[in-house]
């Protein structure tokens, strides 16, 4: 395979995936979810026909003009400010009075001093596990193959923010699953064509870094395949057999996965190939 | 060469035997006794902060104490299983898993229940500290619910002064800065004893009555976190996982087997085993299995898949090389094993971290994944290989092995 050759290719197929989305990042930012914003998501289940209109009329009459309803089937998510217990009571007693079957399933409020906690908290995390990353690769490896590591993760990172704010997808607990589980694959995915790297430098044959990259690439190639696609076939049932509120952490994930396998391949190994040539 | 053959066979078949007997008798006690997160059983979790007040600092002591009065309310919902414990320097979280009416549980929480009875000039004459008792009563004719309560010793002293100096006038009877009602004294009180009226429900009453008897809490908190959850929502939240689980692993084995053949059979069995040592360590370990950790079990099992397929393709190599089955199942084994421990030991450093400075979410991830990758490594590389080894025995055709 003529990963290398092709290096330039895959960078800017690279760039192509990243700089819409971080275009997007800059102007709409992230739509971020109580969990990190702060503010308050009331869910229910409303009986009969119901529109968004009606909810949204009987949630203005408390006061509460600018809160986003969404639905999916019967269930209703009103995202507010954030609203005490009693503000709360008032909102379902409303709903209770203006609709017939109203069946509470979640409400939740959060702080936006724990909304700013838990921001800090994640990136701190990130940030932590980045660099105890790059040492462990660069003890068992070589410096090189942490910062191509590095920087295929920052690629596979950046991506899926990107097709989030593009979105305009919540970012909520199961993105930070969704993300982190991306994260995870990608790494080891990485990570499986590095050793086969590691172990072909080690046999010294007479060959050039590029040719050494492209036969480790070819080597790794049916595992590569192999494993994302025992992934894909995972998430692809789960996508079509999976419930409504599922569906968007497991699309987001069934995207991640395949662009992880992908900078693993053709971004991982070329980076690694120019830091190698250059160090 | 028949015979190995033979005991090989024997073998294989008591491993397959007794791995589905203890799949048929485990699997139900570890599904009923897996601590399952609030969000997929109904439940209540609130986080509150210590108010300061000017001049009072809030000190370990004073949560300690409100951790000690919020869990002594809690108890006395009568629920079941619930967590009180003490977060950072001056926040109480609280958790009630399974609550039918989570929401009306928050009330029980967020009061200070501080009682104080005062004058008609507003001076307070004796305080909630010296109750001994407090008890809902539904009064007949259906005029509501009052709640009795009775002072101590030296509590029915100030209020038999309090009535005394107050025959004719109005004591006012106030909770958490709130007039509940000012009743007009008529004679003086000496035996402790009083009642009081505010028009309640016989709930309200009842959670009156719990937050009087447990005392008031030393500060008063605010709520800065309330997650409650709906016992549908979890259900729901919980049969959709286990199904899309299930969906999931199907999918996983099916296409093991299509494409390895005889190996994918024995990563099929390899995850079975896998996934009883996850749930039975999780058991053990009564760690909290939540959405996001089903999303780091879920990681964990395609890393399980992804050890195999890395022995697979490493025993394809080396029989493409030439070698014959068993010098290739260990030459294979050899090489697969250093790149599957630095894979998953990169991850689970990762996890390790998340586990160490996430809250929440991240946590619940990282615990799951942990676990998994553990069990994953351990099972590949002693599990997996017995069997492949025994396969060798069993049949040299290499097109069984996918080659």
């Amino acid at each position: 395979m003529h990963i290398i050759e092709r290096r330039k290719i895959f960078y800017i197929i690279s760039l192509i995936l990243i700089i819409p989305g971080l275009i997007s990042l800059f102007t709409q930012g992230l739509n971020l979810g109580i969990d990190f914003q702060g503010g308050s998501i009331t869910q229910v289940n409303i009986g009969g026909k119901v529109t968004v209109a009606e909810v949204r009329a009987t949630v203005a009459d408390l006061g509460l003009e600018r809160a986003e309803i969404t639905r999916s089937g019967n269930e209703f998510f009103i995202r507010t400010p954030e609203l005490n217990q009693e503000e709360t009571k008032e909102l379902l007693g409303a709903l209770e009075k203006k609709f017939v079957k109203v069946e509470f399933l979640s409400a939740e409020s959060v702080g936006a001093t724990i909304g700013k906690e838990l921001t800090n908290k994640a990136i701190l995390a990130t940030i932590i596990a980045a660099l105890a990353m790059l040492i462990y690769i660069s003890l068992r490896f070589e410096w090189t193959f942490g910062v191509a590591a590095i920087v295929s993760e920052i690629h596979d990172i950046l991506f899926v923010l990107g097709l989030f704010s593009l979105l305009q997808w919540e970012i909520n607990t199961p993105f930070i699953a969704a993300i982190l589980t991306i994260v995870g694959y990608s790494i080891n995915d990485t990570i499986v064509i590095f050793d086969r790297i590691r172990e072909n430098l080690r046999n010294k044959r007479k060959e050039d870094y590029a040719t050494l990259v492209n036969r480790s690439v070819t080597q790794t190639f049916n595992r590569s395949i192999n494993t994302v696609l025992t992934c894909v076939f995972a998430l692809t049932a789960l996508l079509i057999f999976g419930g409504g509120t599922l569906k968007l952490f497991v699309g987001a994930m069934l995207i991640g996965f395949v662009v992880g396998a992908y900078s693993s391949i053709c971004v991982a190994s070329p980076i690694w190939y120019e830091l190698k040539n250059r160090a | 060469m028949v015979q190995q053959r033979n005991s090989s066979f024997v073998l294989i078949s008591v491993i397959i035997l007794a791995l589905g007997l203890l799949v048929f008798f485990t699997y139900k006690p570890l599904l009923q006794n897996i601590n399952l997160g609030l969000d997929l059983r109904g439940g209540l979790r609130v986080v509150l902060e210590a108010q300061e007040n000017k001049g009072e600092k809030v000190t370990p002591d004073t949560i300690q104490k409100a951790v000690g009065i919020l869990r002594d309310r809690v108890d006395k919902l009568g629920v079941k299983e619930t967590a009180v414990y003490p977060q950072g320097q001056n926040r109480v979280v609280v958790e009630i898993a399974g609550e039918k009416d989570p929401e009306s549980a928050v009330d029980i929480l967020k009061n200070t229940a501080q009682l104080e009875f005062w004058d008609e000039q507003g001076n307070v004459v004796v305080t909630g500290k010296h109750l001994v008792d407090a008890q809902a009563r539904v009064q007949q004719g259906g005029q509501g619910a009052v709640v009795d309560i009775e002072f101590d010793r030296e509590g029915a002293k100030l209020f038999k002064a309090a009535t005394a100096a107050n025959i004719g006038k109005p004591l006012y009877i106030v909770l958490d800065k709130d007039v509940i009602s000012g009743p007009t004294v008529r004679d003086a009180i000496t035996d402790g004893k009083a009642q009081i009226e505010g028009g309640f429900t016989a709930k309200e009453a009842q959670d009156l009555a719990v937050l009087l008897r447990s005392g008031a809490l030393p500060v008063s908190f605010n709520v800065i976190e309330k997650r409650s959850i709906g016992p549908s929502l979890g259900a729901d939240s919980l049969e959709k996982s286990i199904k899309a689980g299930i969906i999931g692993i199907l999918a996983i084995f099916i296409f093991m087997l299509g494409y390895y053949r005889l190996p994918g059979l024995v990563a099929d069995i390899s995850l079975v085993l896998y996934s009883l040592l996850v749930l039975g360590t999780m058991v053990l370990m009564g760690a909290v299995l939540t959405l996001p950790g089903i999303a780091g079990f879920a990681l964990s099992i395609g890393m399980a898949v992804d050890a195999n397929v890395i022995i697979y393709e490493h025993l394809k190599e080396e029989l493409r090389w030439g070698k014959t089955l068993q010098a290739a199942i260990e030459s294979g084994f050899k090489r697969a094993f250093w790149t599957i421990f630095d894979s998953q030991i990169t991850t689970l450093i990762t996890a390790i971290i998340l586990m160490w400075l996430g809250t929440g979410p991240v946590k619940g991830f990282a615990v799951t994944l942990s676990i998994g990758i553990i069990a994953s490594l351990l099972v590949a590389l002693t599990f997996t290989r017995y069997l492949l080894v025994l396969l060798a025995n069993f049949s040299k055709n290499t097109k069984l092995y996918g080659v």
